[in-house]
This record gives structure tokens, C-alpha cells and sequence, in this order.
């Protein structure tokens, strides 16, 4: 059995199908690179596995666990992170309080601790912020640590969305479009990042990606997904010769 | 300007982040204690009153301003922590249960507004909180064993170890006592993970979840400690009106809290205490000049409304962040005296966000 297995996932909104009995396995450790047109239904898919959205049909299962028996707050717990395509930070908090955020299904103090602010709590509050440091010096926000999210740019707010999602100590990383917004600079330095993430903290990765240098250069499996379906999958050379992808990228040959 | 040098994460963990702080807030708090050797009972009981509306207030800050639920109805846990305490002193109990049991029964009444609550947002969850308020002050109405109806009921005054609180300055050091102690209460929860859990499913709901937090079980929290908190205000509120009808709890009550958060700067503890100031005084700069200004002005009916919504108004036009928001800018002008630029405070412009899941 894979580290996560989709199975015949299917949604529709109205009358479109948008995913429409997609299968794949993502094995452990490895790089995973979802591909398609706008519209495809990619988003979709991650909607899904964060169970934003009740599928049709079809199963999600990770490390053995259905996801679908839980809830949207309840996935993170499992160690499955994730990242948005238009960002999803907390515009009126610290960066800190904003990766600190991403510790909280480490947190196991009771409410009334919390309130009197006993030294467990205190304990435990260093302890995130030592964890929460080791993210920042390996993303490298050391100069961003106490400003406010909304004075930030993108580039460095898509950065603390990476960040906040390695907090969580993931085994499974989404990243919904990680180099959208990003100039070809940071796009290159992302791709490190995503070799590092893999390498170093041992975290498979699935990402969804328009950028098909990125894709060439850290992904293992790419999937192509066009109109809801499945296309192709494979490496990244057989998915791009692909007819199907060439023509929902450029058009049919005349 | 202050630079901090830092050379511990505990030093992030302190309320009080540098001797500035710790010289100034407490000579905040000794001022505050002592101010009864100094004023006079008239301004005494003033203070007092600014007080119980800054418990109100912070009370609606943790739900509103940090959780991000609106709330038009918080006169109704007001009302509910008043009754109880007079209901309970009557019977002949201290203050030591009294004012607990008020807590816990506007506790009991948050939690079941929020049970409910939790699944709205906006306009939704701001009328059934306005419904709620309107249930509350019509059963204070009609419970004539209880309440004594409309025709109102007497407070007796606050007892504590057998020995009655008559003085306005006893009300007065009392009243700022608890105060900041609940205070004290928010900022821990502020600065703990539950307090970063409100702020998240305030800024993005979708993003909390996606990080493990419930944002049901988040916001069924900050409904009941707001309302706790807000209830001991109402238990205070019963004493300094000394006589309780249910009227006093009405629309009216809330909105006002509301805009005493708004006009503080939401989000923020500080503004709390800056918005009860300025209402707290505002209400009697406007009773004394009803005083002073002919009777064909000063005997219009509903000028207090109105010079309160022409605030709100410029308040939300001119400085959306409120006082506080105001006060940063005034700081960090003297902070960067020379080289202070008015841009630096400009808002940046915001991203988009990804489209609402649901």
C-alpha cells in the first residue's frame, strides 16, 4: 500500500464534473507534481484531501488512515500540511503568531492552563518557539520574524505560508502552486527549497505546479489532469511528450 | 527609539516587554489604586462606571475583536450576570458566590447562543445575537418573581467577609480589582496558543482548519469566556445602578459596547480601555452640556445617539484602527521624530484571497 492512495475521487458543482474518477498513489518520500490547464480540477483535489469538500465517490487514504471518516480539522493532526494558491495567512498577526499557529496540533495544555499562564504553558510555548525557530533559519525569515503579515510582500508572504505548513512537523506537504507570483529568482530558490524539504526533513511533497522547469527539476511522478481526468502519469518527460497534455496546453494540430 | 536586545524566547513570552513598559504600567496601576485619595466621590463613581464599561467591553473585544464574531446583543449577558448577582445577594449569599454565579450563569447563556452561533458569520450571527438580547430583556420583563418585572428591583450592596460595601471608593477598588484580574486572564490567553486559535479563525477560517484548529470549538470558547467576562461587568453594573429594570439592557446598551471596542481600536486590549474612557466620558461631557445649552437644544431628545453614531461615522472614514491605532502613529512619530514618514503606516495593498470554500 502507497504513503497516500486516491482512489476513483470524483466531484462535481452543478452539472461540471470536476474531478472525475481520479486514481493515484503517491509513494513515501518522493516528489509529486499534479499538472493540468486552469480549471482542471487540481485545487479540487487538495480541497479534497483537506476535506473542504465532501467527494461524490471514491477513496482518500493516508498511512492507512480514511481520510474521509474525518474532518478538515482534523487532517493536519495526521501530518498532512498544506499550502493555498492565493494564500491563506492571518493578515493581522505577527509572523510568529502566524507560524506558532501552525504548532497548535502540538499543543496538549488545558484551557485553564492557558488562561493562568502556568509554567507548563510557558514550557511548552518555548518549546514551539525553538521549533518554530528551526523553520525560520531553515526558510531563512530571521528578518521577518516580528512584523505584521499585512505590510509584507508576496513573495515572502508565499514563503511564510511554506513556513507555517512546516510547523505543523508534516509527512505529507501540498503546495498549491508554490512559484504562482513568484519573480525567476524566488521560483528557483523555491525548487531548492522543495529538494531540501525532501531530502533533509524527509517530508514527501505533493505539488501542484504551472511551472514545468520547477516541475522538471524536483518531481519524481508528475500527473496531468485535464478537464477533471487523468490524461497521463508518469515522469515528468513521458507526461510532457504526452498528446493529450500538448493539445490542452497548445491547442490541436491542424 | 528603543532597541531591544534580545537574548532569550522567554523575553517574548513577558507581558511586560521592557522597563519602559514595567515603569509605566505600573505606575498606571498604582495611579488607578490610589486615585480614590485624590478624587472626590462624584468623579469617583464616574470611574467606576468607565471601569464596568471597559469589563464590558473586554469581554466583546475576545469574542469580536479577536474571534471575529460580531456580537449586538452582549447588553443581554450584561443583564444576565446583573440579575444574577442581585437575585443571589438578595437571598443573603456574599459576593463570593454572587459574582461567581453571575459569571457562570452569562457563561451558561454564551454557551448557548454559541452552540447555535458558532455555524453563522456576519449579518446572520449579528441578528440572532440581537434576538438573543431581545429574548433576555423580555424575560427580565416578565420573571416578576425574579427580576421584579418592569417595575424594577433594588441591588443590595456588595458583601464581602461580612462587611458591606456602602462607599463609592470601596465599589471603586473593588470593581478595579477584578478588572485586572480578567484583564490579566485575557492577556494570558492572548500569548498561549488558544489566544493565536481565536486570531486564526478570526483572519481565515479555511487556514485554521487546514492547521488543526476547530473553529467551532475556538469560537464556542471565546463566546463563553466573553460572556464570563461581560457578566461580572453586568454584576458590577448592577451595584452602581443600584436599582435594576430591564431597560437598561436594551439595543441600545449593545450597540454602544460596540462602539466602544470599535472606536478603542478592535483587536487590540489597549482599546479597550481607550474606547470605555472616551464613552465613559463622553456621556457626561454630553449630560453637562445638555445642562449648560438652551432647553430647545439641550432637551432635543436623542442627542446622545446621535453625537455617538457622528464619532462611529468619522471614526470608521478617518482612523479605522480607532484610538489605538492612532496612538501607534502619534508614538512612532516621536519614536522617528526627524525622519518619520507619513506613508509608513499605509495600508499595503491586500492579496487575494483563495475563493471561500464555503
Amino acid at each position: 500500500m502507497s504513503f497516500l492512495e486516491i482512489e476513483n475521487l470524483s466531484i462535481s458543482f452543478g452539472g461540471v464534473k470536476a474531478v472525475d474518477d481520479v486514481s493515484f498513489a503517491v509513494e513515501e518520500g518522493s516528489v509529486y507534481a499534479i499538472i493540468g490547464p486552469n480549471g482542471a480540477g487540481k485545487s479540487t483535489i487538495f480541497n479534497l484531501l483537506s476535506r473542504f469538500y465532501e467527494p461524490l465517490s471514491g477513496l482518500l487514504n493516508f498511512g492507512g488512515n480514511d481520510l474521509l471518516k474525518l474532518g478538515a480539522k482534523d487532517i493536519a493532526r495526521l501530518g498532512i500540511a498544506r499550502t493555498f494558491q492565493n494564500l491563506e495567512l492571518f493578515e493581522h498577526a505577527s509572523v510568529l503568531q502566524n507560524l506558532l499557529v501552525g504548532r497548535h496540533v502540538h499543543n496538549s495544555q488545558s484551557w485553564w492552563r492557558q488562561v493562568l499562564f502556568t509554567s507548563s504553558v510557558i514550557e511548552a510555548e518555548l518549546e514551539h518557539r525553538r521549533k518554530v525557530e528551526e523553520v525560520i533559519d531553515f526558510l531563512e525569515l530571521a528578518h521577518y520574524r516580528n512584523q505584521m503579515i499585512s505590510g509584507l510582500p508576496y513573495g515572502v508572504r508565499k514563503k511564510i505560508e511554506l513556513a507555517r505548513a512546516l510547523c505543523i512537523e508534516p509527512k505529507l506537504l501540498l503546495l498549491d502552486e508554490p512559484s504562482s507570483g513568484l519573480n525567476p529568482e524566488e521560483t528557483e530558490e523555491m525548487g531548492f527549497w522543495i529538494e531540501d524539504i525532501r531530502r533533509d526533513l524527509n517530508i514527501t511533497v505533493v505539488l501542484i505546479e504551472h511551472n514545468m522547469s520547477l516541475v522538471a527539476e524536483v518531481s519524481d511522478r508528475v500527473l496531468a489532469i485535464v478537464n477533471g481526468r487523468v490524461v497521463a502519469e508518469g515522469d515528468h518527460a513521458f507526461v510532457q511528450s504526452n498528446s493529450e497534455v500538448v493539445s490542452a496546453y497548445l491547442g490541436d494540430v491542424q | 527609539m528603543r532597541i531591544l536586545f534580545k537574548t532569550n524566547y522567554k523575553q517574548d513570552l513577558n507581558l511586560a516587554k521592557h522597563g519602559g513598559h514595567r515603569f509605566w504600567y505600573g505606575l498606571l496601576i498604582l495611579v488607578l489604586f490610589a486615585a480614590p485619595l485624590i478624587l472626590d466621590g462624584y468623579y469617583i463613581g464616574e470611574a467606576t462606571r468607565i471601569l464596568i464599561y471597559a469589563m464590558a467591553g473586554l469581554g466583546l473585544m475576545v469574542l469580536t475583536g479577536f474571534t471575529g464574531q460580531v456580537s449586538l446583543g452582549h447588553a443581554a449577558f450584561l443583564a444576565i450576570g446583573a440579575y444574577t448577582n442581585a437575585w443571589f445577594l438578595a437571598q443573603g449569599f456574599s459576593s463570593f458566590v454572587a459574582l461567581p454565579m453571575a459569571a457562570l450563569l452569562s457563561m451558561i447563556g454564551g454557551l448557548l447562543v454559541a452552540i447555535p452561533a458558532a455555524r453563522m458569520s456576519g449579518i446572520y450571527l449579528a441578528i440572532a445575537t440581537l434576538a438573543f438580547a431581545i429574548i433576555v430583556e423580555d424575560v427580565a420583563g416578565h420573571l416578576n418573581t425574579i427580576t421584579g418585572g418592569n417595575r424594577g428591583m433594588m441591588v443590595d450592596v456588595p458583601i464581602l467577609f461580612g462587611y458591606q460595601i456602602w462607599e463609592s471608593w470601596e465599589l471603586y477598588l473593588f470593581v478595579l480589582s477584578v478588572l485586572v484580574a480578567a484583564t490579566l486572564a485575557v492577556l494570558n490567553i492572548l500569548r498561549s496558543p488558544l489566544g493565536r486559535a481565536m486570531i486564526a479563525v478570526r483572519d481565515s477560517e479555511v487556514s485554521s482548519q487546514a492547521l488543526g484548529v476547530n473553529p467551532m470549538k475556538i469560537k464556542v470558547f471565546a463566546f463563553t469566556v466573553s460572556a464570563a467576562i461581560t457578566g461580572l461587568a453586568g454584576a458590577f453594573l448592577a451595584h452602581y445602578m443600584s436599582f435594576l429594570t430591564p431597560q437598561i439592557f436594551g439595543i441600545l446598551l449593545s450597540i454602544q459596547l460596540l462602539l466602544m471596542i470599535v472606536l478603542g481600536g478592535l483587536g487590540t486590549v489597549h482599546g479597550v480601555f481607550f474606547g470605555a474612557v472616551l464613552i465613559g466620558v463622553l456621556e457626561t461631557g454630553i449630560s453637562i452640556a445638555k445642562d449648560i445649552m438652551p432647553s430647545s437644544i439641550g432637551g432635543l431628545p436623542g442627542i446622545e445617539p446621535f453625537v455617538f453614531g457622528a464619532i462611529l461615522i468619522s471614526v470608521i472614514v478617518f482612523e479605522p484602527t480607532g484610538i489605538y491605532g492612532r496612538w501607534i502613529k502619534i508614538r512612532s512619530y516621536m519614536e522617528f521624530f526627524p525622519i518619520y514618514r507619513r506613508k509608513s503606516f499605509k495600508r499595503q495593498r491586500a492579496y487575494l484571497k483563495t475563493e471561500r470554500l464555503r
